[in-house]
């Protein structure tokens, strides 16, 4: 049962969710395993945004579950979680890297707090080691340490975003969701992020799942792409192949619409 | 066939009664032949060569046998370390074991992280194969010295290079780990004679090595120095013979 | 209660609040004393006074003041400023109590941001005036998600508050409504007091029921409740230290004001307990400033 390579991580079952009549998305099924990263793409309104709040259990489905393998190896109806359980997961097996940086830092509070305190939530009392994780992972995420006593607020784009993913990844978590990670960024700064991510993800051995408009996002950091339109998937596989060989009209449109750099 | 001895006794790719078209949605549902009917099979340590003009679908045959292109009818069978896989109906993680144990590819472009040092660019694949960071960066560095890519630049990161050290960094990339079935999608286009000859080289070691090679190699003169067989794809033809 | 009622003066209910109001906050009362440290709405009334005099306090203490009662009142320690003399006045004009200033006379002490320096005893209740019960509330704004932090016991963001103080000044800086643990389950705010006083609240015999009117909500510490001071282990909680003893008195581990006794920059440093500093003089305790006072009181 607790077999790591066997038994997915997350698993989505017939999943959906309805917005009384309209439809937020529909019949996604998906198993995700360890270490492997899943992109979600789409264009606003795709359903992929209703999709990432479903999976990290923060909209309760209309249809269907998410299970998900517990780090005790039990596998859990995300649904069956009480919220003492759902936020236990939330801030030490779970990370959530938001697009916008304020929604996933706290603004008026320090770096070192910011990266500590999931430390602090899961009971570490001994200032001295969450000062050192907090410097250990700013540096890892390639923020000067001597910064590390400075609000996100005195922080740039691109470094709130890097805070934020180290925020995340201070208690080892196995699953990181990420919306739109890069949007918004200046080009140099997503290269740089990206590039990060990428490096983090294939260390630490990180399942994610990132939703992202930008195909170039998908191509650069999953194994796996899922399309959404108008609240499905619409094809899903490799990444590499999805991209190369779009089997569908609408994916088709979408790889033709981006510059080829 | 000279190295008919060294040949194993079960291919490492077969591919059988492959068919792949691709439809232009946007063009109305404009269907594009590509190939039909194509088998053939590549064993350890022979390089088969994949031969005919322009558009006949040989980069098509060989991005199906990475799992890049999906495959519309047929069979293409690889043997792994978990035993054989049929890349046609594979799931998206049994590619990914694949191309992590057995299949390697060399391309013409090097599609890399921008800021990551050539050396680490290339001894990557070894790492992930799982050997130790010393042996890697020794294997990496030969492959880099024997391409002709000068020390100096191993520290910094290939997006700066020049199209031809670019092209070599990703051989010595595709080249550097350990595996059975390895890709080559005409890797000598636009090398010099001398790095032509290093690459004639280092495939002919693939082959003593029992390695099993399916290429695409525009230059005659290399194909002919390195093919152990020439598979004609115009066989294949699917109805037309795209543009 | 009736009979009680009939006491009133002035024409008002016992105590001044009406019955059925009396027994809706003992209910809260109850409540919160079932679950330290837990904050228990209640409807606060409007009192005949402004919010930020001690509205929570006096409708706790109406609702629990019995015709036997002593009550004394104290603010910042002392008994004879304007808001412990006019709440002190409220009460025996309303409830006809007996009053005191004497902690150890006292059945019911209510207090604006002091404990007394006397230890309290089994039977005695200390009352809180409280401005603000939530503890996150500077942390986390939106109530709805402190009740859920409070149900969770999830109380992480409470140390990076205190992980800012260190990063920022080298310590814990906070020195009043220092945050408390109670009975390892709630987090709780202890009202403005010192954090001096903390540790006066762990096993206390006395009960503490602290009441924010604006706020409406009651909390409470039953008798001999466990009440930890947050910190972390390589900076652990200290209380305030003063260097000198109280200049009247003498008395040393009290907790001093510092008064300002001349126009030249002079001061000295006294009890902020009145009734402490009183009794000790009284018991012949002397401290530096004492001497030429004494003289004059004896003179």
């Amino acid at each position: 049962m607790t077999d790591t390579l066997s038994t997915p991580l997350l698993s989505a079952e017939n999943l959906g969710r309805d917005y009384g009549a309209r439809i937020g998305c529909r019949d996604v099924a998906f198993d995700l395993f360890e270490g492997e990263v899943l992109a979600i793409v789409g264009e606003s309104g795709s359903g992929k945004s209703t999709l990432l709040n479903l999976l990290s259990g923060q909209l309760a489905p209309t249809a269907g579950r998410v299970a998900y393998r517990m780090r005790d190896g039990a596998t859990r109806d995300l649904g069956s979680l009480s919220e003492a359980e759902r936020r236990f997961l939330f801030r030490t097996d779970w990370g959530f890297v938001h697009q916008d940086a304020t929604r996933g830092l706290r603004m008026g509070v320090s770096a070192g707090g910011n990266v500590g305190e999931r430390l602090m939530a899961v009971g570490e009392r001994h200032y001295g080691r969450i000062r050192a994780a907090a410097e250990d992972w700013l540096g890892r995420v390639e923020i000067d340490t001597t910064r590390i006593d400075e609000k996100p607020t005195a922080y740039s784009g691109g470094m709130r975003q890097r805070l934020q993913i180290a925020r995340n990844l201070v208690t080892a978590p196995r699953l990181v969701f990420m919306d739109e990670p890069t949007g918004g960024l200046d080009v140099s700064v997503q290269a740089r992020l990206l590039d990060l991510v990428r490096g983090l993800v294939a260390d630490l051995g990180l399942a994610v799942i990132v939703v992202t408009h930008d195909l170039a996002v998908a191509r650069l950091l999953s194994h796996r792409t899922m399309v959404m339109k108008d609240g499905r998937v619409i094809e899903q596989g490799l990444t590499d192949r999805v991209l190369d060989d779009p089997r569908e009209a609408y994916t088709q449109l979408l790889v033709s619409s981006i510059l080829q750099p | 066939m000279s190295e008919a001895m060294t040949l194993s006794a079960e291919p490492v790719l077969a591919v059988r009664d492959v068919a792949k078209r691709f439809v232009m949605h946007l063009r109305d549902g404009l269907e594009i032949p590509v190939v039909d009917h194509v088998s053939f099979d590549v064993r350890g340590g022979e390089c088969v060569v994949l031969g005919g003009p322009s558009g006949a679908g040989k980069s098509s045959i060989l991005k199906m046998v990475f799992g890049n292109y999906g495959v519309d009818r047929g069979a293409i069978r690889i043997g792994g370390p978990a035993g054989v896989v049929d890349v046609a109906t594979a799931t998206p993680r049994e590619i990914l074991a694949l191309r992590r144990s057995t299949i390697g590819y060399v391309s013409q472009f090097l599609r890399a992280v921008p800021r990551v040092a050539t050396i680490d660019v290339v001894m990557e694949p070894a790492l992930a194969q799982g050997d130790d960071a010393a042996t890697a960066r020794a294997r990496a560095g030969d492959l880099l010295t024997r391409l002709h890519v000068p020390e100096r630049l191993w520290g910094l990161a290939p997006a700066t290079f020049s199209g031809g050290e670019q092209q070599r960094v990703n051989i010595a990339r595709g080249l550097v780990a350990r595996r059975a079935l390895l890709l080559l999608d005409e890797p000598t286009a636009s090398l010099d004679a001398a790095n032509r000859a290093a690459v004639v080289e280092l495939i002919e070691a693939e082959k003593a090595a029992g390695v099993a090679l399916l290429g695409i190699f525009h230059d005659t003169d290399v194909r002919d120095r390195v093919a152990t067989r020439i598979v004609d794809v115009t066989t294949f033809a699917a109805g037309r013979i795209a543009a | 209660m009736t009979a009680s009622t009939a006491t009133a003066a002035g024409g008002y209910a016992f105590a001044y609040l009406d019955d059925q109001t009396k027994r809706m906050i003992r209910r809260a009362i109850l409540k919160a004393i079932a679950i330290p440290g837990h904050q228990v709405p209640f409807a606060a009334r409007d009192m005949p006074m402004p919010y930020g005099w001690g509205t929570g306090g006096i409708q706790v203490t109406a609702a629990i003041l019995g015709p036997a009662d002593v009550l004394k009142v104290i603010d910042q320690g002392a008994d004879d400023t304007t808001n412990a003399v006019s709440i002190r006045k409220f009460f025996k004009t309303t409830a006809n109590v007996a009053v005191t200033t004497r902690t150890t006379e006292a059945t019911v002490i209510q207090t604006r941001h002091r404990i007394p320096e006397t230890p309290l005893g089994p039977g005695q209740i200390l009352v809180y005036q409280v401005p603000i019960p939530e503890p996150l509330r500077f942390l986390e704004p939106r109530e709805t998600e402190t009740r859920v932090m409070h149900a969770l016991a999830d109380y992480g963001l409470m140390h990076v508050k205190l992980y800012e103080d260190i990063a920022t000044h080298g310590r814990i800086a906070k020195t009043y409504a220092y945050p408390v643990k109670v009975e390892g389950r709630y987090v709780m705010d202890p009202s403005p007091t010192p954090k001096f006083d903390n540790p006066k609240m762990h096993l206390s015999p006395a009960l503490q029921l602290f009441g924010a009117g604006r706020e409406k909500r009651i909390y409470a510490l039953p008798p001999f409740t466990h009440v930890v001071s947050l910190d972390f282990e390589d900076h652990p909680f200290e209380p305030t230290r003063f260097d000198a003893p109280c200049a009247l008195c003498g008395a040393t581990g009290v907790y001093l004001d510092e008064v300002v006794t001349d126009d030249a920059g002079g001061r000295m440093f006294v009890c902020s307990d009145t009734d402490h500093c009183e009794t000790r003089r009284a018991e012949g305790h002397h401290g530096t400033e004492w001497a030429g006072e004494a003289t004059e009181a004896t003179a």
